[in-house]
């Protein structure tokens, strides 16, 4: 393979600043929402005291998942060696720190007292994943930084790999703790379970990637690089194993629950009469973020490029539609707190709650995105994230002028 | 420094005769109310006993009460509206039969919401009282996702016409406080538990748990009762008696 060549983005025309111009009105607007949502209160959203997270949970913690699985890449070519994928290492890790800040963002904005986070950075409860949650994130920003730093400066590559493998640890501890935040939950039916923290790995494997892929192909398609087929097809299928994982999952999730007398009430709601949470379910994650998807990944049909972005493009939608069915659904079925009893109350006890967002909190939600993308593409015209060419002959260990359409190897799919 | 006979057993008979007395002393001291500066003790635990064949249908003089007490507006929104105490009715799904009583924080032994709370603001006091500091709540609601008996509220909007009893702040959870102002004022009772007597009903009974000589722990000891979400074994300072 010959050496790789990085570079900055020209980051002078009118695409680009027409990008940046577009990015920056959303996080500015996200902000203002933020703003208003502080000056008077949750009462401006859709939130309640039977619905207390909402969209601008949903997608902050769609982008905090996505965080961690968008540093795959990187972790496959530095911890797993496989040299494919080293040249897409410092964008992995770029575009992990861009979506965790957004994700952060949003997380924090959408707090009651957004003011007050340096109680939050100051006060510390020990037993509370939130708050090994705050090390876990603000560490990741750190021990990721430091990764981008070996990539980066060549006298430190040697250390490229222990590293890489310190991020790879990192991220799978920090999703263990975004899963857990509903795992160790016990007073809500649809979570106390222990599966969560995997089911949320391998959520970010599919959401990180999808992600990833959404920023690589048109970045190289704008700034007119090359960018080869061996590297896209492979991690098409990568996806593609991703995506059929989080089926396998999800299917876990629900036999198991349904196997469970005490679950059958709330399995009953996701599943059948949930109404707007069933339709989320079936349409949104399971048909759009799961079996087309999959059908795209895993077959000839999805090979051409508009179809692996239409492909990522649905995974992110039926991914933030999962997350809506776990955070939103999952508290709009009510609290068993009289099991065997139908429940009534002044408190809305025993009542199906019924969640219309609101504009700013929408708006909100919608700002992690254009933070996370802000970022990106600001870093790639003032650092060199991007290699020059990623063409199949730059870039395969193995090129032979075909474009190797065989499956993923074993060891690829192992080693994430 | 030596100790002579006579100095020995003069201080002998009088710590024999402070062990005998300390407790009583103790027991006289904690009937009365505790300054500003004495911590709350575990030796006290602060409960409810909530009889349901006695709490009246359609009654909700407790819940006017608390809403009186500690200055609980109707901002005229009820699902944001904040709830300390509710009167919920249940029905057997197999039988029919209805119950309706009071529910508030159920002042659990292992509060999830405490556990949860990232900068401890959410937190149990000494003498088994959960509350929240509302200094150091950072509105995250992961105490309210984690509460099995939904008795907590986000405060949604300014809050005006605040009771000097209980401060509230825009963007803070908060719950019921057992009257916690009454507790360490030493009125020995909680305004819902008041109400209930002036309504000649007597459904709720507050007292010390732990105190074998109160009334709680007295009908506690005599008659079953139990705990709401038992399974989840939170030992809940607040007990029921007659729930089906």
């Amino acid at each position: 393979m010959k050496a790789i060549h990085y570079s900055v983005i020209p980051g002078n025309s009118f695409g680009y600043i027409l990008l940046l111009g577009i990015l920056g009105a959303l996080t500015t607007v996200g902000m203002g929402a933020a703003y208003y949502m502080e000056h008077n209160g949750h009462i401006v959203t859709g939130m309640n005291n039977q619905i207390v997270w909402g969209i601008p949970h949903v997608f902050a913690v769609f982008l905090i998942v996505a965080a961690s699985g968008a540093l795959n890449v990187a972790s496959i070519a530095s911890v797993f060696g496989r040299s494919l994928y080293k040249p897409l290492a410092r964008l992995s890790a770029l575009l992990a720190i861009a979506l965790l800040a957004g994700g952060l963002a949003v997380l924090v904005l959408d707090l009651g007292r957004p003011d007050r986070l340096i109680v939050a950075m100051t006060y510390y409860n020990f037993r509370s994943i939130f708050a090994w949650n705050i090390y876990l994130y603000t560490g990741f920003f750190v021990v990721v930084g430091v990764y981008l730093w070996m990539m980066f400066e060549r006298r430190m590559n040697q250390f490229t790999k222990i590293a890489g493998f310190s991020a790879f640890i990192w991220r799978l501890t920090l999703t263990t703790g975004t899963g857990s935040i509903f795992g160790f939950l016990v007073a809500r039916q649809a979570y106390d379970a222990a599966l969560m923290a995997p089911m949320f790995i391998i959520m970010s494997f599919a959401f990180g990637l999808a992600m990833f892929l959404l920023v690589l192909i048109p970045t190289y398609a704008w700034t007119h690089r090359d960018l080869g087929d061996v590297v896209l097809e492979r991690l098409r299928k990568l996806l593609g194993i991703f995506v059929a994982s989080v089926l396998y999952f999800v299917l876990v999730y629900h036999l198991t629950n349904l196997y469970i007398t005490e679950h059958h009430g709330v399995e009953r709601f996701i599943l059948l009469d949930g109404g707007v949470y069933t339709q989320v379910f079936w349409i949104g994650q399971m048909l759009i973020g799961g079996l087309i998807p999959l059908l795209l990944c895993l077959t000839p049909l999805g090979r051409p490029r508009p179809m692996i972005l239409l492909a990522s493009t649905l995974i992110v939608i039926g991914g933030i539609a999962q997350i809506y069915v776990i955070i939103v659904g999952g508290q709009a079925y009510p609290i068993e707190i009289f099991p065997g009893k139908e429940v009534t109350s002044s408190f809305f006890d025993g009542f199906t709650t019924i969640y219309q967002p609101s504009i700013p909190e929408i708006l909100l939600g919608l700002s992690g995105i254009g933070i996370t993308l802000l970022i990106t593409t600001f870093a790639i015209k003032v650092l060199p994230f991007l290699p020059n060419s990623l063409a199949d002959k730059d870039v395969d260990p193995d090129f032979t002028g075909q474009v190797d359409a065989t499956s993923v190897s074993p060891t690829e799919s192992a080693a994430v | 420094m030596s100790i002579g006979r006579r100095d020995f057993l003069k201080a002998g008979a009088i710590a024999t005769t402070a062990t005998a007395l300390a407790p009583g002393i103790n027991l006289i001291e904690l009937a009365a109310a505790r300054s500003p500066e004495q911590a709350a003790s575990a030796v006290n635990r602060w409960g409810l006993l909530i009889d349901v064949n006695k709490c009246a249908k359609g009654c909700t003089a407790c819940v006017d009460a608390c809403r009186k007490e500690n200055g609980i507006s109707d901002e005229g929104s009820p699902t944001t509206d904040a709830q300390w105490i509710r009167k919920v009715t249940t029905k057997d799904k197999a039988t029919g039969y209805e119950q309706a009583f009071p529910v508030m924080c159920q002042h659990c032994e292992h509060p999830p919401c405490v556990d949860v709370c990232p900068t401890g603001a959410s937190f149990k006091r000494k003498d088994g009282i959960v509350l929240v500091d509302k200094h150091i709540c950072i509105g995250c609601r992961y105490c309210m996702m984690a509460c099995p008996y939904k008795a907590r509220s986000f405060i949604h909007e300014e809050i005006t016409d605040q009771s000097h009893n209980a401060p509230r702040g825009k963007g803070t959870v908060e719950s019921c406080t057992l009257c916690v102002h009454k507790i360490d004022r030493g009125d020995g009772s909680t305004a819902c538990a008041d109400a209930c007597v002036d309504e000649n009903h007597k459904a709720i009974i507050f007292g010390d748990l732990k105190d074998p000589r109160s009334e709680i722990s007295r009908q506690l000891k005599a008659q079953p009762s139990s705990q709401i979400r038992a399974d989840l074994n939170l030992n809940t300072g607040v007990r029921y008696r007659g729930l089906s």
